[in-house]
């Protein structure tokens, strides 16, 4: 099975964000990492491919800098990677992106694509189905759970009170949730051989994408609004007896 | 990655001068410790137990021997190995000394000394973790002096006859190997012993108040037998196991500054978070020397090792460097670590916090592999010329 994943790199969450006070768009340093929520893809690719030998090729949109995240994709046992980095793509809405990887994934050919859910610098959450609209296949959402059974895959799909079972025929793009699998830990020798792994890269004008205007544009940007102090309540011995009060009040219950 | 919330101190920025490779096996480590390890720490360390169901994790991740080249082992650079065994020692000292010992004390000797059939057979089988292995070199009576070490081996037709024992020896309960260094006719050679072996015995030392999450053993060797194949063919004399330790001793002088890290950061959250007298401990002054004291002595002891790594690559670093960055990095690191133990009060002397956890195992540290005191007087002799221990 031709199994292509999804993947971002992005500024490590544990530097504080900035902003460009102009375009509004993120500041992306050299190094970036590999977005954690799509360590759980590589993971859904890897095990998928292992049943049947099939390949592992990992798409990515965004500036390369070092390409540490695509390493460490790589590194976990990706077997390719196919990276676009284009100046003219920057700041790109969601569906400017999901063009560019439809576009990719169209030219390297599939059986499956698998993404997360949402990157976790952007969170639109609407690039797989976009993708899947312009591949042209089915998409299965946020699955806790996938299976694929010859030409057939199906999911459990997260809801807010369990799950659908859905299923389709291959080909389809499949969003994957954080906890969908474990992901493993890359091996040192993952992480030496990944130097050596094909990249090929491109720009949106080598995938035949001319106009790459997003259509959107960011107005402005305001600070969320902090969150208020909860209520602190002293044990006094009955402490627990306020606990049980407020949990009441608020319906919980 | 999920290391995402780990704050690490690095003033001179040397983390930057790290790989992308090396960078990734770093904040590969430091996953692993965080959602498999830190859990689970304090638990072991009271029960006196080390996490064996670890072991085939930190193989598949390729800690093992893991700057070793060939037989299974990944070959990464010794700054590679620095910085996982920071991140492993950020951890617990026992779980990096676990590592050191395999890798640099028990597969280095093979790897360095040992016959081609001796590495074929034994390294790819150490990397991936289905054969631990000890280091027997220290003896009751014979720590820092070990020339004069009492374990003798005697030849016996194609046999060798080994009699005598070994203390304070790490991983030797839950080990199947054990390299055992003894006295010949010829001198101190090494020797590579199945601890399934008849004659051989391996009793753990109980009542430790340090490294406690980390199998402490004494050997005994009672007229234990083993072909001629089983001697590390190339290892002749003290310098062979004094090399090990060499190699142990660099991942060692990276190891100690994750656990002043992990005092430092520690002490740096209580403090912020706790009020006394209506202000913020860390507002006060003598908590804002303290800091001073800890960052600078953790910057100083990453400088020393980030330089020792590069001369290591360049093949310039010899024993006297080494010395001296042990002897700094460990004196740093319990100095700091004992510095957060006060700033955390009572709660300084809990397992719920990491400090008294690594203030206690950074005991063993200052003294295992060189004390202090003998590698002071490496330095010494380095300046004058005058060994005040050798006679």
């Amino acid at each position: 099975m031709n199994i292509v994943v999804c993947v971002k790199q992005i500024p490590d969450p544990a530097n504080p964000y900035s902003l460009d006070p102009e375009t509004h768009y993120l500041n992306r340093p050299h190094e970036q990492v590999l977005d954690d929520t799509d360590r759980y893809g590589v993971e859904v690719g890897l095990q998928l491919a292992a049943v049947d030998e099939g390949t592992v090729t990992l798409v990515s949109m965004g500036p390369a800098g070092n390409m540490q995240g695509v390493r460490q994709a790589l590194a976990m046992g990706a077997d390719k990677a196919i990276h676009i980095d284009d100046a003219g793509l920057k700041g790109s809405g969601a569906l400017t992106t999901a063009r560019i990887l439809a576009a990719a994934i169209q030219q390297t050919g599939f059986d499956l694509v698998v993404a997360g859910t949402e990157s976790t610098d952007g969170y639109t959450g609407v690039v797989p189905q976009q993708l899947a609209e312009l591949l042209g296949v089915p998409a299965l959402t946020f699955a806790k759970k996938v299976d694929v059974d010859g030409s057939t895959i199906t999911i459990n799909q997260q809801t807010a009170t369990g799950y659908n079972v859905v299923t389709s025929e291959l080909p389809a793009v499949v969003s994957v949730t954080a906890g969908v699998v474990e992901p493993r830990y890359p091996t040192f020798k993952g992480i030496m051989a990944a130097k050596s792994k094909p990249v090929e890269t491109y720009s949106a004008s080598d995938l035949g994408i001319t106009d790459t205007s997003s259509g959107q544009s960011t107005v402005s940007v305001t600070d969320a609004t902090e969150r208020e102090a909860g209520e602190k309540i002293e044990d006094d011995g009955e402490g627990h007896l306020r606990i049980v009060e407020k949990l009441q009040e608020l319906k919980v219950v | 990655m999920a290391g995402m919330d780990v704050m690490i101190p690095d003033l001179f920025e040397l983390d930057q001068k790290l790989s992308t490779e090396e960078t990734l096996i770093r904040d590969t480590v430091r996953d692993f410790v965080n959602d498999k390890f830190l859990p689970i720490v304090a638990d072991h360390y009271e029960a006196g137990t080390f996490p064996m169901d670890l072991i085939a994790q930190v193989a598949d991740m390729g800690l093992l021997g893991m700057h070793l080249e060939g037989y299974g082992c990944a070959g990464t650079s010794g700054l590679a190995y620095g910085v996982a065994s920071r991140e492993l020692e950020r951890g617990d000292t026992g779980l990096r000394s676990l590592v050191s010992v395999q890798g640099s004390l028990a597969m280095f000797p093979i790897w360095k000394w040992g016959s081609e059939e001796q590495k074929q057979e034994w390294l790819p089988r150490m990397a991936a973790g289905e054969v631990i292995g000890c280091f027997g070199l220290t003896e009751p009576d014979h720590g820092s002096d070990p020339s004069s070490m009492k374990t003798t081996a005697r030849r016996d037709g194609d046999d060798w006859i080994i009699n005598g024992s070994k203390l304070w020896i790490t991983n030797g309960t839950i080990a199947q190997v054990a390299i055992v260094w003894a006295q010949t006719d010829n001198g101190i050679r090494g020797f590579i012993v199945p601890t399934d072996t008849p004659g051989f015995e391996a009793r753990e030392i109980k009542q430790k108040m340090s490294l406690r999450a980390s199998a402490t053993a004494a050997l005994f060797f009672d007229d234990l037998r083993i072909p001629e194949s089983l001697r590390l063919p190339d290892a002749i004399g003290i310098g062979a196991p004094l090399g090990c330790l060499t190699e142990a001793r660099f991942g060692i002088t990276f190891g100690v500054i994750g656990s002043a890290i992990a005092c430092f950061e520690a002490a740096r959250s209580y403090m912020g978070q706790r009020e006394q007298f209506g202000r913020s401990l860390a507002s006060f002054q003598l908590s804002q020397q303290k800091f001073a004291d800890m960052l600078t002595d953790i910057s100083n002891a990453s400088l020393q090792s980030f330089r020792l790594a590069e001369m290591k690559a360049e093949g310039r670093a010899t024993a006297v460097h080494v010395s001296m960055v042990k002897r700094h990095n460990v004196r740093a690191a319990i100095d700091t670590a004992r510095t957060a133990r006060s700033m955390l009060g009572a709660n300084g002397i809990s397992l719920e916090y990491p400090v008294i956890r690594h203030m206690m195992n950074l005991e063993s540290v200052l003294t295992y592999e060189g004390t202090e005191e003998v590698h002071t007087l490496v330095l010494g002799q380095a300046v004058t010329g005058i060994s005040a221990f050798r006679g």
